[in-house]
């Protein structure tokens, strides 16, 4: 039971605010010796497995850290180029950490308008007349809960697929943003919404959201 | 509870098959226009959920509801992706979804030798028993309206 996270995208497909909630992504830690047994690969300048799953390491994990040096890009946060460390015997045994990769603020501000576009062309193939865009989402390892208030702001939500309640949650989020986005002097409409009394209300509503639809079942 | 229309789509994105039962409203598009709007939803959500999720994804999408209708998905390993609109209450299609790949599609369209794969299907067996297979699920009833 968990609620993953939180995207909140204006009336033209922007990202104006998103919260990671729960993220606890698998990591994968292992020792390998010399030569390495999987192909990386790089994909959107990170290392990227390409193929040779094994032991929890899957296609598309991308490598977070080797010998414990955290990963950045193509390169190890103290400078030095991963593939090149990887190529060189001297360096084996050598320990890399895997895992999904964690999404930059660029890759969530694409797929907020991914999202937007999605919403929209759900609504254009409505067999039915007067559909609204796409309410949920369900997929095998999450499910994606949105509401479109009146004035266009959607608001997203990422759950785990067993967690109940999402809808009151999302209610309680729009209350959340006119009482403290909407209300606070600041803040012009449509912009990242940068407030800390909303933060705190929003990080409030999701654990009370999680309680409640854990404990229901 | 109703069935409202189901699209059949190969690897490469052409509609191998459409039917529609009580379907009320067209997209106001022509026909191979809306395939291929639909064949891109599907793709684009399928690299969506791939990108936004948390866990490693198995299966994938699996259905989606708006507020009129609800969307249900399968694709078989092989890339063939078969896809069901209904109503908001119909549970879970999977199991319907799978029969018709290995029942229908399998049977009457991939050992018909007269087929060609990759083509639409003109297959009057196969357009038959799957009207005959939809009209007799438990949640096909036409709506009164």
């Amino acid at each position: 039971m968990a609620i993953y996270s939180v995207y909140i995208i204006n009336k033209a497909g922007g990202l104006i605010y998103q919260h990671d909630h729960n993220a606890s992504r698998p990591e994968v830690e292992k020792t390998f010796s010399y030569p390495l047994e999987l192909v990386l690969k790089i994909f959107d300048d990170k290392i990227v497995v390409a193929f040779g799953e094994r032991d929890g390491i899957k296609v598309g994990h991308s490598v977070l850290a080797v010998n414990g040096v955290a990963s950045e890009g193509r390169f190890l946060k103290d400078g030095r180029d991963i593939l090149e460390t990887l190529a060189m015997e001297e360096n084996y045994p050598i320990s890399i950490k895997f895992g999904r990769p964690k999404l930059t603020t660029n890759e969530k501000i694409m797929l907020a308008s991914m999202f937007h576009s999605l919403f929209a062309i759900g609504c254009q193939l409505s067999p039915e007349p007067r559909s609204s865009g796409i309410e949920m989402l369900e997929t095998d390892t999450f499910k994606l809960h949105c509401d479109q208030t009146m004035t266009g702001i959607k608001f997203v939500v990422i759950t785990d697929p067993r967690q109940m309640a999402v809808d009151g949650l999302l209610k309680k989020l729009y209350e959340v943003y006119s009482d403290f986005a909407l209300k606070n002097p600041f803040y012009s409409l449509d912009m990242p919404i940068r407030c800390e009394l909303f933060d705190e209300n929003l990080k409030i509503a999701i654990e009370q959201a999680e309680r409640m639809g854990s404990a229901g079942v | 509870m109703t069935v409202y229309d189901f699209y059949l789509f190969d690897r490469n994105g052409n509609c191998l098959y459409y039917a529609e039962w009580n379907r009320r409203k067209q997209p106001g598009i022509s026909k191979d226009e809306e395939f291929k709007l639909m064949y891109g939803m599907i793709f684009s959500i399928k690299s969506f959920i791939n990108r936004i999720s948390p866990k490693d994804v198995q299966d994938g999408f699996l259905n989606f509801r708006t507020s009129k209708y609800k969307l249900h998905f399968y694709e078989t390993p092989s890339g063939l992706k078969l896809v069901m609109n209904t109503d908001l209450n119909v549970g879970n299609v999977r199991d319907v979804l799978q029969h018709v790949f290995s029942s229908l599609y399998v049977e009457h369209v991939v050992k018909n030798p007269l087929t060609e794969l990759g083509e639409t299907i003109t297959s009057e067996l196969f357009r038959s028993k799957m009207d005959e297979y939809v009209r007799g699920l438990p949640f096909f009833a036409p709506k009164a309206s």
